[in-house]
């Protein structure tokens, strides 16, 4: 129910409320409401919930979550308990 | 896909996994308040993995679970009128009412729609105006958006025949109804991502404050559990109680601003009742004096019906914490997802459901032992 899924804009058309676009999830494309991220551009990747992008998703903090442990430094560590 | 093959790594989980052993030098109970995330930590395994030191509560965190029974038995009896399509999300159809379902009441020739977004909704309602198209609008903050625009839309373009049957409910309230019953047994909590990525993280402050519980708001891949589990138990292991956002690639402090301003103008804050838990005050949305001719209730007459639950049925102390689902005695007997007798085991994100889908086996075997 409350899943969203991240997707990249392809296009967008229509202001305010009317704001939409054609968003790309891994090769299946839908029409979606945009009027919620009015600061997405073409080639953002937004979390889309039934039918609504409810956020941009942020690159660097994606990142940030799949090197936290080595940035932490605590992979070394970790190699040694083995 | 981009993002979401990254955060399911076996190795960087495994990684987490051990960092989260080896930091928690004593055990820990943690609720996680979404059921998406309830899935992934059961599909995954999660909970398995971390046993011996970390307790995975499964919270009131599904909204299809916590929707009370009258407002299904309202939906039947709308979906009943012959000049009424229903709409609805496909895992409501299931849900069990008082004496029937919505997917009885489709078997027996009711209009009964499933949709994806309340605006295929608004647009059957264009399509055929000679009928009353009526939409369930039920979930937690994340849904209110888009349920709000509809609504909205469908004033500002003037089509009448369009309502909806609102049962939206609120997180934080939910969250301090677990946090201050007496049989309470959550230390930390898993805040749900999607719900702050509508709403922010703010609201959560003065709860972690005076319950002093962490709180980290996190997503819902395999890699964000176990990384807001590991945030967790450095809090609880410095002693510390604080909000903390691992979900930042979607999460911003203050959420999405835009989405706000309009639940804020369709939307004003009721009391709910959550079902298996009861009257809960300030929990959930109703629609606002302005928008009061698209509700459902008033249109159909439907406002008074009330009921009683089930008393088999122990889906409350599951959506509290306080009991695991195959502690209940109708756990995959007599309630099995083909024939729920609770709500937490009709949708695939309630923990009566995750249970019975990953570990029914296990937990056999495992109550079979005990007794
Ligand atoms: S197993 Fe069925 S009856 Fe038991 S708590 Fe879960 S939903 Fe209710």
């Amino acid at each position: 129910m409350c899943l969203a899924v991240p997707g990249k804009i392809e296009s967008i058309t229509g202001e305010r409320e009317l704001r939409s676009g054609v968003v790309n999830f891994g090769g299946v494309q839908k029409e979606i409401n945009l009027a919620f991220v009015p600061e997405a551009k073409i080639a953002d990747f937004v979390m889309v919930h039934v039918g609504f992008a409810i956020s941009v998703v942020d690159e660097a903090e994606a990142t940030t979550v799949l090197g936290y442990l080595q940035q932490m430094g605590e992979l070394g560590e970790l190699e040694e308990l083995k | 896909m981009k993002f979401v093959d990254e955060y399911r790594d076996r190795e960087k989980a495994e990684q987490y996994a051990r960092a989260i052993r080896t930091e928690a030098t004593r055990p820990w109970s943690i609720m996680e308040v979404c059921g998406g995330q309830t899935h992934t930590i059961v599909k995954y395994a999660i909970d398995e993995i971390l046993r011996d030191k970390i307790t995975l509560l499964h919270g009131p965190g599904c909204p299809v679970c916590v929707t009370p029974l009258e407002l299904i038995d309202k939906a039947c009896e709308i979906a009943t009128r012959p000049d009424v399509i229903f709409c609805s999300y496909g895992d409501m159809l299931r849900v069990p009412g008082s004496h029937t379902d919505l997917f009885t009441v489709k078997a027996r020739g009711g209009d009964v729609r499933i949709v994806y977004s309340p605006m295929n909704a608004l647009e059957l309602a264009k399509a055929n105006p000679t009928k009353q198209v009526v939409f369930f609008a039920v979930g937690f903050e994340t849904t209110a958006p888009a349920n709000a625009m509809a609504v909205f839309q469908a004033k500002q373009q003037g089509i009448s025949n369009f309502s909806v049957l609102v049962s939206h409910v609120l997180v934080p309230p939910a969250i301090e109804a677990v946090l201050s019953a007496p049989d309470n047994r959550t230390q930390a909590f898993l805040a749900a991502g999607h719900v702050c990525t509508v709403m922010g993280y703010e609201e959560y402050r003065p709860l972690s404050e005076k319950y002093r519980v962490p709180i980290v708001v996190t997503g819902f891949e395999p890699l964000d559990i176990l990384q807001g589990v590991l945030m967790c138990v450095r809090q609880l292991e410095n002693g510390r109680a604080e909000v903390e956002n691992q979900y930042a690639r979607s999460v911003r402090e203050f959420g999405n601003v835009p989405a706000q301003d309009l639940i804020g103008q369709v939307f004003r804050v009721i009391p709910r009742k959550w079902r298996g838990v009861g009257e809960i005050p300030q929990s959930g949305f109703g629609l606002a004096a302005e928008f009061a001719e698209y509700d459902a209730e008033l249109r159909f007459g439907v406002a008074d019906l009330t009921v009683e639950e089930d008393r088999e049925c122990i889906a409350g102390e599951v959506l509290r914490g306080v009991k695991k689902p195959q502690e209940c005695p109708a756990f995959g007997g007599r309630c099995t997802p083909d024939h729920p007798l609770g709500a937490t085991m009709v949708s695939n994100e309630g923990a009566c459901a995750a249970y019975y889908q990953y570990r029914r086996h296990e937990a056999k075997a495992a109550v079979g032992s005990e007794r």
